[in-house]
């Protein structure tokens, strides 16, 4: 039976527990819990399945960029003298990194064979990773393709966004907010920037794409700071995010000075782990876990069991997700976000009845930062607070002074090539306080403008001095909401200093809970990933 | 007034040895008890001259205490002043090393208490003789020439009589059976003549060898200077060593304990041979210990003889020991034999020599049983604690012969010393280097055990009795007044009380272990890997009150250490990069831009080519760093020059960065930061760290000569390696006019000792064991920095394949 014949996907839906519910799926970094939950008070809330993805995804990316929305034809566009800029999503999208050929590949290349038609001479192509680490040459031939790759990058036309180059970057005007403008030189002087974008969660893309994407700390700073995030509630809900607020501002600011931009804006399904395949259970209801399904999860424990870190995380790491675009939408910028916003919720909204005292989520081995890292205490909290936490509609999934339970291991480790700044904030700034607005007035500038940071981000791979403070700020409005944070499996050291409590088992976890939530809360559990996000009434 | 105090008032006394346990005590008993008498003290000069160090090591005891609580500071100035003359002379030079007005001044007094004496029971065979046998003569010389007959009352030993069992008489030696006759003359000029062979046996170039080859084992390459110090002092430390030797084998065949009890024998009977005119009294004390009441009880200076066996007995390391249980112990309380010298002196001079025994034995019998059984209740009601704060039980002594303590003795050593040197040639660092160091300290300690031991043990194993007939008549012969004054009747001792409420306690109070446990508090979570070495963490840190109290101590040494480091005062901070900054080498380095740009067959080549040359490399480079840079460099002939600046960019992030101490890094910037000048002195080429220029105001580093853009595969220069290192610091601090007392060099090798030796500050950074053993004798702070936990390890310095086509 093939896919196409298969019955339409299941909604995603709330589990109520009882005593015959089977214990409930928790990703644990590089490995995972099976947690038996209180029965009656307890729910999981389970992603859709994954949607169907297009028949001929290069004929539906042809067709948008043919008939794009509020814009004329790419092809309009184009004319052989002048400045083309392809701009795409950097290593942080998809999660995990997806099967080749990436879909960013499909468009630039359809891209290219549309300007190389119109005879366009002046092209070059930049990975709009902002404030992030450089992509090593093996990352870029996997997102653009070895055809992209071999034709620009040896002549210097394929490249990533320098956010420190004293030349290259060039602030373009001010919001009436007050806010600075600050994009890629080689942008803004274009005739045209073609921004190529995944939009796997509901925060990304839109004005966030060109004005974060392409920007520096000048820019950056305005909307990625501790007041920004905790008045975005939550900042993956566009419309009541003031992080999309501050972007949309600068955005009319980009559009009024001129710069001309061309957005493609991609979604994908659900599919993570496989329909089939060794992972195929992690996608799949516990109660629906077929002999095979438990056989593949046993085997895999007791793999994982006795493979050092190193190589587990290599297998990890590994893992290329069979992701399927679902939609493909290019033209004008917000026409085209809000188009892509209705895919996106289409595959991820699961509509939730009420908060919960305690939210347990388990944090899986990847968020944007560590895509072959290391994922380190301050991304952990970025994963659990900022990503996981926000993934809602409406209102936090957890009451106001809940307490949020996150399994993961949280070791005490640290990519020295892509994380030197995070190090040193793990030891010398959350040693004087976690509180985000204290961070942020006493050692934020300082990071961001240290010389030897600098020179890393520019000339090696490591995140910008100022990106884990930004990884902290996403958490901001999580920190002061909630009444408490426990980390289940976590290195006590690592935790403590983050300012969360450790635990090692559940039922430890919920009797540390108890004296913040009293003896019988209720619980809500976040069954993620695959994606999912809660539309709370 | 006593008839003692009486006999003496008035007189001039002249005195040797007043800087020694007994001298002192004597000096403090002559100004208190007799009111009357002038001292002149015969003090070597030293370093600081007579006067200042008899200020420093006599009136600054505290045996003055109580003269000085009973006149006053102002009068005790005053009565030093008035009647104390400090002479300066040496007793082991010749014509003792004084001008003529000193010698006229000794020859002019009335008494002369000869106590001065080398008593280290292993001093080289010839200053014993100098000092012991010599130096009396030196004394007689001086008053034949000027006429003079002092009485003469040289203080002996009562071991003089030698290691033989049974009754020991207050008489001369000659007078003895069991004496045998020995040339004194000839054993002068003997020790003489073996200390100079020995000197030229020292140069000889096969005994040179050896110095040699045991510098380099223990510095490593660690430049010409450092190891020619280092061969010089085994070169001095190897004559000692034969010297002693001499002395041990020279009184063992005349059936001496050692060269002092066999160089004092010889001296009573030169004295006797010698003396002409001079009367001459000897007083022969057996095992000197605290006082018993005067000047105060537990009065003692300086480490006696029993101190370190009672103080390794109650830290459980001496577990057992070579007595007789039965056999008596003699020992005498200082202030007794203070009091039998004066009484001896007081006497009327007399016309043939006369000896009396200072001992307890004979009258008050004090067995070996009894001290160990009260030393051991003692120790369980006053336990000394050990480094986890728990208390030591003191060991329960079964008394076996010599041989069996000394086999168990050596058969620890030997575990140890196995250790030791295989810790010592395993490539370690950090924490394991540290533990040999640590190793290497408690082998050292066991050696002065064993000494001990052996030393000691001849004394408690002799089962003599020092017989006090003459000594006792003494006594009954003196007034009340004079008994009250000058008690030397040792049936007046009760043992008991005496050790358990004077001698230990006295001994323990000055002893430097720990007599309480340290106070608890808290303990507070554990702090990562890698963390120990923070400078964040403040003296009161978790991880300082996570440590045990002696490590604990330690770590506030350190923490101490790293905050004069951290100091704004400081002018500059010199770092190796090898191991100091990231564990990553020049042979990695080369094999990473070797095969940079091969598919990865040609890699796997180059890797096993590499390995099968690692041995011969390995070899060079210990043997001189600088030899193995020129030839390991030659490997860069040919290649393009613009190819490798770019490559080293990559190297930068996928192998040197990936393997870089965070905390080093972070070290590097905490000292720009403070305001410090920071240079890099590395003998890694100018291209591969490059990209750490921003860390440095200046790097130190060899260069490849270049032509039509290739490398030429040699050096522009001597790399800075050893002395180079020290001599390039040197320069750059001189024309930046910094002051090299306030810099700072960061190092992990013995290699960079010319360079951590030219600044106030050095630091070692996981140090290999030979640096890590240097770093603690010298009390230099060591970091233990460590990579990222987490981070990507390289196996194998390859570059990743197919990264660069």
């Amino acid at each position: 039976m093939s896919r196409r014949d298969a019955p339409a996907p299941r909604p995603g839906f709330v589990l109520e527990t009882d005593r015959s519910t089977p214990p409930i799926l928790f990703h644990h970094g590089e490995g995972f819990r099976l947690e038996k939950l209180p029965p009656g008070r307890s729910r999981v809330i389970y992603p859709a399945e994954s949607h169907e993805g297009l028949a001929d995804p290069d004929d539906a990316i042809r067709d948008a960029l043919a008939n794009p929305l509020n814009s004329e034809p790419l092809a309009a566009l184009l004319r052989p003298d002048m400045k083309l800029t392809i701009a795409f999503d950097d290593i942080s999208l998809p999660l995990p990194p997806m099967r080749r050929p990436d879909i960013r590949q499909r468009v630039i290349e359809a891209v290219l064979d549309t300007a190389a038609a119109a005879g366009v001479e002046d092209v070059h192509i930049i990975a709009a990773l902002a404030l992030h680490r450089r992509m090593t040459e093996a990352e870029l031939r996997h997102a653009v393709g070895d055809r992209v790759y071999d034709a620009f990058a040896p002549s210097g036309c394929l490249y990533n966004h320098d956010a420190e180059d004293p030349d290259g970057m060039v602030v373009v005007g001010t919001t009436d907010h007050g806010e600075a403008v600050q994009i890629s030189r080689r942008a803004a002087e274009s005739d045209l920037i073609v921004y190529v974008n995944i939009n796997l969660v509901a925060m990304d893309g839109g004005w966030k794409s060109t004005a974060t994407g392409l920007s520096g700390y000048t820019g950056l700073r305005h909307h990625h700071n501790v007041t920004t995030m905790r008045n975005s509630r939550s900042f993956m809900d566009r419309h009541r995010s003031e992080l999309h607020r501050s972007n949309w501002r600068q955005g009319e600011v980009l559009a009024n000075a001129g710069i001309k931009i061309f957005q493609i804006e991609t979604t994908v399904n659900n599919n993570l782990f496989g329909e089939t395949g060794p992972l195929s259970m992690l996608q799949k209801r516990e109660w629906e876990w077929s002999a095979k399904d438990r056989a593949a999860f046993i085997a895999m424990q007791t793999g994982l069991s006795v493979m050092p870190r190193r190589a587990r995380r290599r297998a990890f790491q590994q893992w290329l997700a069979p992701y399927e675009m679902t939609s493909v939408q290019a033209g004008e910028v917000e026409a085209v976000h809000e188009r892509t916003l209705e895919h996106v919720f289409a595959q991820h909204i699961v509509p939730v009845q009420g908060q919960t005292d305690i939210l347990t989520m388990g944090l899986p081995y990847i968020c944007p930062y560590n895509v072959n890292s290391v994922m380190n205490p301050i991304l952990v909290m970025c994963l659990g607070l900022g990503y996981f936490f926000n993934l809602y509609r409406g209102k936090p999934l957890v009451r106001e002074g809940g307490v949020v339970i996150m399994g993961h291991p949280t070791d005490w480790e640290f990519h020295p090539v892509h994380h030197p700044s995070y190090i040193d904030f793990f030891e010398q700034v959350l040693t004087e306080s976690t509180d985000p607005l204290v961070i942020e007035e006493r050692f934020e500038k300082q990071f961001a403008e240290d010389e030897w940071y600098r020179h890393l981000y520019r000339n090696s791979y490591a995140y910008h001095g100022v990106h884990p403070f930004y990884m902290w700020y996403w958490g901001a409005h999580a920190l002061e909401y909630l009444g408490r944070v426990i980390v289940l499996g976590g290195d006590p050291a690592a935790v403590r200093r983050m300012g969360f409590q450790p635990a090692s088992t559940m039922s430890d976890a919920l009797e540390m809970a108890s004296d913040v939530v009293g003896r019988q809360p209720t619980i809500t559990h976040f069954h993620h990933p695959p994606m999912l996000m809660a539309d709370v009434e | 007034m006593s008839s003692i105090a009486a006999a003496l008032a008035g007189k001039r006394i002249a005195i040797t040895g007043s800087t020694g346990f007994l001298g002192t005590a004597l000096v403090e008993r002559l100004l208190r008890c007799v009111p009357d008498c002038k001292l002149a003290l015969l003090v070597r000069p030293g370093r600081a001259g007579a006067q200042r160090r008899a200020e420093r090591e006599i009136w600054r005891n505290a045996a003055f205490d109580r003269l000085r609580e009973e006149l006053g500071a102002k009068g005790f100035a005053d009565c030093i002043a008035s009647r104390v003359s400090v002479l300066e002379c040496d007793i082991a030079a010749d014509g003792l090393a004084a001008a003529p007005e000193t010698l006229a001044e000794i020859a002019a007094c009335d008494i002369l208490i000869h106590s001065a004496a080398s008593v280290a029971f292993d001093n080289p065979l010839d200053r014993a003789v100098e000092t012991n046998l010599a130096g009396p003569l030196r004394l007689l010389d001086t008053l034949h020439t000027h006429n003079a007959s002092p009485h003469f009352v040289a203080i002996s030993t009562a071991y003089v009589a030698g290691t033989r069992k049974g009754d020991a008489e207050e008489q001369l030696l000659s007078t003895t059976p069991f004496s045998v006759s020995v040339d004194w003359e000839a054993e002068i000029d003997s020790a003489r003549r073996v200390r100079q062979r020995t000197e030229d046996e020292s140069r000889t170039p096969e005994r040179l060898a050896h110095f040699t080859q045991e510098a380099s084992k223990r510095l490593g390459a660690a430049g010409t200077t450092a190891l020619a110090t280092q061969r010089e002092h085994l070169r001095e430390r190897w004559v000692e060593d034969t010297l002693i030797e001499a002395g041990r084998a020279r009184a063992a065949s005349l059936g001496f304990a050692d060269a002092y009890t066999f160089t004092k024998a010889l001296a009573e009977q030169a004295l006797v041979d010698r003396r002409r005119t001079v009367p001459l009294s000897i007083v022969r004390p057996s095992i000197i210990e605290s006082s018993l009441a005067e000047p105060h009880p537990g009065w003692i200076r300086g480490f006696r003889m029993a101190e370190p066996i009672i103080i390794n007995y109650a830290q459980g390391i001496l577990k057992d020991f070579p007595a007789l249980p039965e056999s008596i112990i003699d020992v005498i309380p200082v202030d007794l034999v203070v009091a039998a010298v004066c009484a001896v002196a007081a006497k009327p001079p007399p016309e043939e020599p006369e000896v009396f025994h200072a001992a307890s034995g004979s009258v008050n019998p004090f067995r070996f049983q009894e001290l160990h059984d009260w030393c051991h209740d003692w120790f369980m009601e006053h336990p000394v604690y050990d480094e986890h704060d728990q208390p030591i039980s003191p060991p329960k002594w079964s008394f076996p012969s010599r041989t069996r303590v000394a086999e168990q003795l050596s058969r620890a050593k030997r575990t140890l010393h196995i250790t030791e040197s295989t810790l010592r040639m395993l490539p370690v660092r950090g924490a394991a280097a540290e533990a040999y160091a640590e190793v290497q300290e408690q082998r050292e300690r066991l050696d002065r055990v064993a000494e001990y031991v052996d030393l000691y043990g001849m004394y408690v194993e002799c089962d003599a009795t020092y017989l006090t007939d003459r000594l006792m008549e003494l006594w009954e012969a003196l007034s009340e007044d004079d008994k009250a004054a000058f008690c030397f009747d040792p049936s007046a001792i009760d043992w008991r009380t005496y050790l358990t409420e004077i001698h230990l306690p006295s001994v323990m109070a000055t002893a430097r272990v720990k007599v309480a446990p340290a106070s608890k508090k808290d303990l507070g979570g554990r702090l990562a890997d890698g963390e120990a070495a923070d400078e964040d963490s403040a003296p009161d840190s978790p991880l300082a009150r996570w440590l045990p109290s002696a490590r604990r101590s330690e770590h506030a040494i350190m923490e101490r250490r790293r905050k004069q480091i951290l100091s704004p005062d400081r002018h500059l901070a010199a770092f190796d990069l090898e191991n100091t900054l990231l564990a990553s080498n020049v042979v990695a380095s080369w094999g990473w831009l070797a095969t940079r740009r091969l598919p990865r067959s040609e890699q796997a080549r180059i890797v096993a080519r590499a390995l099968t040359e690692a041995p011969r490399l390995l070899k060079l480079d210990r043997a001189d760093r600088s030899d193995f840079l020129r030839y390991f460099y030659r490997r860069f002939k040919g290649a393009p020059t613009d190819q490798l600046g770019d490559d080293t960019w990559e190297m930068f992030s996928d192998m040197l960065l990936a393997q870089a101490f965070p905390a080093a890094i972070r070290r590097v910037r905490r000292h720009r930061d403070l305001g410090h000048r920071t240079v890099l002195i590395t003998g890694a080429l100018d291209f591969v760290v490059e990209p750490f220029r921003p860390l440095f105001d200046h790097i130190v580093c060899p260069s490849l000569g270049t032509a039509s853009g290739r490398y030429t595969g040699r050096l522009t220069a001597t790399p800075p390696i050893g002395e180079n290192r020290a001599q390039a610091l040197r320069d750059y601090a001189q024309a930046e006019g910094l002051d090299l007392a306030e810099c700072i060099a960061y190092a992990d090798s013995t290699s960079d000792l010319p360079m951590m030796e030219v600044v106030g500050f050095p630091v070692a950074v996981n140090p290999e064991p030979k640096l890590a053993s240097l770093a603690r004798r010298r009390g230099w702070l060591v970091e233990h920095f460590s990579k990222a936990p987490g981070g990507p390890r390289k196996l194998i310095p390859i570059a990743p394949a197919g990264a660069a086509r």
